[in-house]
């Protein structure tokens, strides 16, 4: 590639040939503020913040999306640009409820921190306030358009990543609001619930539905017995929201911290990872060998199950009916835990921490009650959690390392990679492999399945049924993709999808990663993460799932068998289309 | 086994057609949105929800898209028009003449803002750029026909004139 030279506030530069301005600067040690713009995600020039000077043209210019030229003078800080700047966001200010001391943004907003930075005072313009209805419709996600600042970062998200569309710029002028079509309330429409929109949000226009006060309120009642069951991905991320630095495992300060809530046991949801394992993989030897419908396709991230019940229901036949290790968790704790423990299972609160959002709205599908009670009572995410260890007041660093409680807490690596996207397939590959040909399997770490390339494909000798093919999608966009393929009769054996780009260790309820900070960092954040959790599974004794003594023992004593009557009764469902458009509903209906 | 559906009329399944047929005729344009648009509501008359789902459908583009134009441009109505529709023009020459007030005379007398049909299904008050009869200035047009060199008191004399069918 062609190295372009520039100089930038005096400095000499050299960078590769269709590097813009605001990368080449960032190469320089210069910082330009911005807000619309998102590495790899929103680059549309519409905010007008990272204005610079570029010498002979004309105005200021959008470093955002300037690209860079050969001998091009750059200047990021003179009078007019610091100006302009202000104006604009002053600009922004003159429309936006400043409410920052009981935003859920506070300190953590991108809007709030450009006002710092520029040093804005004083709003010199002044205007009327449009307000607009708030959305509370949902299960999981909350819209607070007063707050928007039209960024289109969430449009971008929701349209290019992840390939749905649900929010879009809407109406012109002083009326105009990024919303669903319609200005649907989002229960009414077409989403699926992963938060990424959240995740890209500037400020706090967009929000999971908050579940800390319940949690709260059963920790202060007497008759409650609090149990909490926590996802692969929140040990990867939470240090995140105290300070540490990305990729940084607090699997175990973590334990101690939700113990010092007033927490009565601490359980791993990794537990019930390898529990999927042992009924998917079951299921998928069933299908090949049955000649049951294949290929068989993972239904762990309610997303992705949200996303085929809407988008792609043809495709449900295909979605295994092991339930995710969320419920699968939340049937047994009040069953195999109630009993263990010697508890009425009435009394028992149980609480999963995600790093998802779309998880508070599987843990309310109706069907999700197979305990006899609802399964899973409140869902938190990432986010959450350390707000609640921030409002105890517990200094995290500084606390002791403490174990996840028995038999439930026990769990291996295979359950941990559970957080990343090729987690699933890649646990699922090493117990299927063993149960099928009886060998023990040498080489455990299917590196062709793991990263960051959106479809990933393998290939696997499985001696008794012959080979077996498998493919990973990432990121609703690549699942559709992955999908057409699948209708254009190429043939897989097992499919692993996970809404989220990046897998759970990027869901919609993990720590914010700002804008200035993706720019800052050498490597993708999702990377990072997922190199943390491999890292961790490549550290641990036990590997497989089926290796798992806690699994072995609640199979002996409870289950009995993988896909015998306890485990249909408790461990599986059955998920149901759902509507596109509404408006096209008895379209839809006469085509069958 | 035949249709059981209730919710599409005959009717309805011809716009759906209709619709068929323009996307047709601009496959794989870029930009066929806003074209698909402008016919869809020159032969249904205004775009109603489904159409818009439809057309995003059929297009393989968000709905919000769809929407998001609808809402952006005037010109695109999200309800049906009425019987009468009454087109203001604002053009420059009409409007020093004083078309503006006209306007507003209507919104008052009808009881509708500009894009609004009346209660009654009678009447869409729509605004147009210059209609090429500056001459007449201030002009507009009801159901396509010309009116001109209009004052305030006009108006109620036009709607009684369109209401009564005289
Ligand atoms: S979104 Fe940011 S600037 Fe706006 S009220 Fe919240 S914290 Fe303050
Ligand atoms: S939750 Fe997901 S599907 Fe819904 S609007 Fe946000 S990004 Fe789109
Ligand atoms: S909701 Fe947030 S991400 Fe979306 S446009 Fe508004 S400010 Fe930007
Ligand atoms: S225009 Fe560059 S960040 Fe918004």
């Amino acid at each position: 590639m062609e190295m372009i030279n520039l100089t930038i506030d005096g400095q000499k530069v050299q960078v590769p040939e269709g590097t813009t301005v605001l990368e080449a600067a960032r190469k320089a040690g210069i910082d330009i503020p911005t807000l619309c713009y998102l590495k790899d995600i929103n680059k549309i020039g519409a905010c007008r913040v990272c204005l610079v000077e570029i010498e002979k043209t004309r105005g200021l210019q959008p470093s955002c999306t300037y690209p860079v030229s050969e001998g091009m003078h750059v200047k990021t800080n003179t009078p007019l640009i610091r100006e302009a700047r202000k104006a604009v966001v002053e600009l922004i200010l003159s429309n936006h409820p400043m409410e920052c001391l009981t935003c859920n943004r506070n300190r953590n907003c991108e809007l709030q921190a450009l006002s710092k930075q520029l040093g804005i005072t004083d709003i010199r313009f002044q205007g009327e306030n449009t307000t607009f209805p708030m959305d509370f419709s949902s299960a999981a996600v909350e819209r607070i358009p007063d707050k928007c600042i039209l960024c289109r970062r969430c449009v971008a998200v929701c349209g290019k990543a992840q390939g749905i569309g649900i929010l879009g710029a809407t109406e012109r002028g002083f009326k105009s609001i990024v919303a669903p079509a319609f200005h649907r309330p989002l229960a009414e429409v077409n989403c699926v619930l992963c938060g990424q929109c959240i995740n890209v949000c500037p400020v706090g226009a967009l929000r999971e539905k908050s579940h800390v006060q319940k949690v709260w309120d059963a920790i202060a009642n007497p008759d409650k017995v609090v149990f909490v069951q926590t996802a692969p991905a929140v040990r990867a991320a939470l240090g995140e929201e105290f300070g540490l630095p990305i990729g940084t495992i607090v699997t175990k300060k973590m334990v101690a911290a939700i113990r010092r809530l007033g927490i009565d046991k601490v359980f791993d949801t990794d537990f019930t990872a390898d529990l999927t394992i042992m009924e998917e993989g079951s299921e998928l030897v069933q299908r090949i060998k049955n000649g049951g419908k294949l290929p068989l396709i993972t239904s762990c991230s309610p997303g992705w199950v949200k996303y085929c019940e809407h988008h792609a229901p043809e495709f449900l036949e295909n979605m295994s009916t092991a339930k995710s290790p969320q419920q699968m968790f939340g049937a047994l704790v009040k069953t195999y835990g109630a009993e263990k423990y010697g508890i009425d299972p009435a009394r028992i609160f149980s609480v999963s921490v995600m790093p998802c959002t779309a998880k508070k709205f599987e843990a309310e599908r109706p069907e999700m009650k197979a305990s006899g009670f609802t399964d899973v009572d409140a869902v938190l995410t990432t986010r959450e959690l350390a707000s609640m260890i921030k409002e105890a007041g517990i200094d995290f660093a500084a606390l002791p390392d403490e174990e996840y409680d028995d038999p439930m807490g026990m769990s291996t690596g295979a359950g941990l990679i559970f957080g990343v996207t090729g987690g699933v397939m890649e646990a699922a590959l090493r117990t299927v492999y063993e149960l099928v040909t009886g060998e023990h399997l040498e080489k455990i770490d299917f590196v062709a399945v793991r990263g960051l390339k959106g479809v990933k494909e393998a290939t696997i000798e499985l001696p008794p049924v012959g080979t077996v093919r498998v493919a990973v999608a990432h990121g609703l966009g690549n699942a559709k993709k992955l999908l057409d393929k699948v209708k254009a009769g190429e043939q897989y054996h097992f499919i692993e999808i996970m809404a989220c780009p990046g897998g759970c260790i990027n869901g919609g309820g993990q720590p914010i990663v700002s804008s200035a900070e993706r720019m800052r960092l050498q490597e993708d954040y999702r990377a990072m993460r997922a190199k943390a959790i491999y890292q961790e599974d490549k550290g641990m004794i036990m590997r497989k799932s089926h290796e798992n003594p806690a699994i072995i023992k609640i199979y002996e004593e409870f289950l009995l068998k993988p896909l015998g009557e306890k485990s249909h009764h408790l461990l599986h469902t059955h998920y149901q289309p759902r509507v596109k458009y509404r408006a096209l509903a008895n379209q839809e209906e006469c085509k069958e | 086994m035949s249709c059981q559906c209730h919710g599409s009329t005959g009717e309805e399944n011809e716009k759906f057609k209709v619709i068929d047929r323009i996307i047709e005729a601009h496959k794989g344009q870029e930009g066929a949105l806003i074209p698909v648009l402008h016919q869809a509501q020159e032969v249904i008359g205004y775009l109603p929800e489904d159409v818009q789902a439809y057309i995003a459908e059929k297009l393989g583009i968000p709905l919000s898209e769809v929407y998001g134009v609808v809402s952006f441009y005037t010109l695109f109505s999200t309800e049906p028009k009425g019987k009468h529709v009454i087109s203001v023009c604002l053009g420059t020459a009409c409007y020093v003449k004083g078309s503006g007030n006209i306007l507003a005379e209507f919104e008052k007398t009808l009881g509708v803002k500009v894009g609004g049909t009346t209660k009654d299904g009678m009447f869409t008050l729509e605004a147009c750029r210059c209609l090429g009869a500056c001459g007449l200035a201030p002009v507009l047009t009801v159901d396509g026909d010309v009116h001109g060199r209009l004052v305030t008191k006009d108006v109620a004399e036009i709607i009684n004139k369109y209401k009564t069918g005289n």
